[in-house]
C-alpha cells in the first residue's frame, strides 16, 4: 500500500493505493496520528485505487473518523470501489462515514 | 483438486498466505468480487492464528484450499494449527448500528467471515484447531 498526502490550508488529503490489509493498516495509522492534528478542519481519504479492505483497515479508518471528532472537523470518503464499499455495508461503517 | 501451504504462522507470511489463496482462486475460476472478499476471511483467521495461537511463539498453521470437480464453482479452505484451543466463532457479534463513538472495534473480523462464508465450522481435533470454510458463487 501507498500513501499520498497532500495539505491545503486546513485541509488534508490522502490518498491511499494498493491492499489496506493488516500489515498496511500500522502504516496508515501511524501517517494519521502524525497528520490529523490540530489545525486540520478537513480530512479526505481517496480510495480510487484501494482496491482491499480487512478488518484491521476499518479500524484504521474509524480512528481517524474518531480524531477528527476530537479535533471538531470533518472526514470525507471518496472514490471507493464497489467491493470494497460492500465491505464497508456489510460492517455498518456505510452508515459512520461520509462518503463522496 | 487439493492444495496444501504449510508455513510459519506469523504477520510476515500474510502476503504468501493471501498469494496462496488469489492464485488459487484464480485457477478456481472464481469470480474477482467474492475472490476480494474470500481473501478477506482467510486474512481475518490466519491473523488470528498468526497473533494469538501460539502466545507470541512459533509455530505452524496449514491451509488447503479445496474444489471438487463435480462442483467447480463452490471451494473449501482449511486452516489449521497446533496452538491452544481457541474458537473465533463464539466471539459475539459487534452492534454494527452504533456510531463512530459508541463503536466497539473487536469481533469485526469474525463477523465479516461470518457474513461473506456460506459455511464456517470449527472443530478442536488432536490438538489441532480446525476451521473449514465454504463458499460457493
Amino acid at each position: 500500500m501507498e500513501i499520498k498526502k497532500t495539505q491545503n490550508d486546513s485541509e488534508l488529503v490522502m490518498a491511499i493505493s494498493g491492499r489496506l490489509d493488516t500489515n498496511a493498516a500500522p502504516k496508515l495509522i501511524a501517517d494519521m496520528d502524525e497528520c490529523l492534528v490540530e489545525g486540520v478542519k478537513t480530512f479526505v481519504l481517496d480510495m480510487a485505487d484501494c482496491d482491499y479492505v480487512a478488518s484491521s483497515g476499518l479500524r484504521a479508518i474509524l480512528g481517524a473518523q474518531k480524531k477528527m471528532n476530537a479535533l471538531s472537523g470533518t472526514m470525507v470518503v471518496k472514490n471507493v470501489v464497489s467491493d470494497v464499499m460492500e465491505v464497508f455495508e456489510m460492517t455498518g461503517f456505510a452508515d459512520i462515514l461520509n462518503f463522496e | 483438486m487439493k492444495k496444501e501451504l504449510k508455513i510459519e504462522a506469523n504477520l510476515d507470511n500474510l502476503d504468501l498466505v493471501l498469494g496462496f489463496i488469489e492464485e488459487n482462486l484464480e485457477l478456481a475460476e472464481c469470480p474477482m468480487k467474492i475472490a476480494m472478499k474470500i481473501a478477506v476471511c482467510v486474512e481475518e483467521l490466519y491473523v488470528n492464528v498468526a497473533s494469538y495461537a501460539y502466545d507470541g511463539a512459533s509455530g505452524d498453521c496449514t491451509l488447503y484450499f479445496e474444489q471438487d470437480e463435480k462442483t467447480p464453482n463452490r471451494i473449501s479452505i482449511t486452516i489449521e494449527d497446533k496452538g491452544k484451543p481457541f474458537n473465533p466463532l463464539e466471539k459475539a457479534d459487534p452492534d454494527t448500528t452504533l456510531d463512530a463513538e459508541e463503536r466497539e472495534i473487536g469481533g469485526l473480523g469474525i463477523f465479516m467471515v461470518k457474513n461473506i462464508m456460506d459455511n464456517i465450522i470449527y472443530e478442536r481435533k488432536q490438538k489441532n484447531n480446525i476451521i473449514i470454510m465454504e463458499k460457493t458463487w
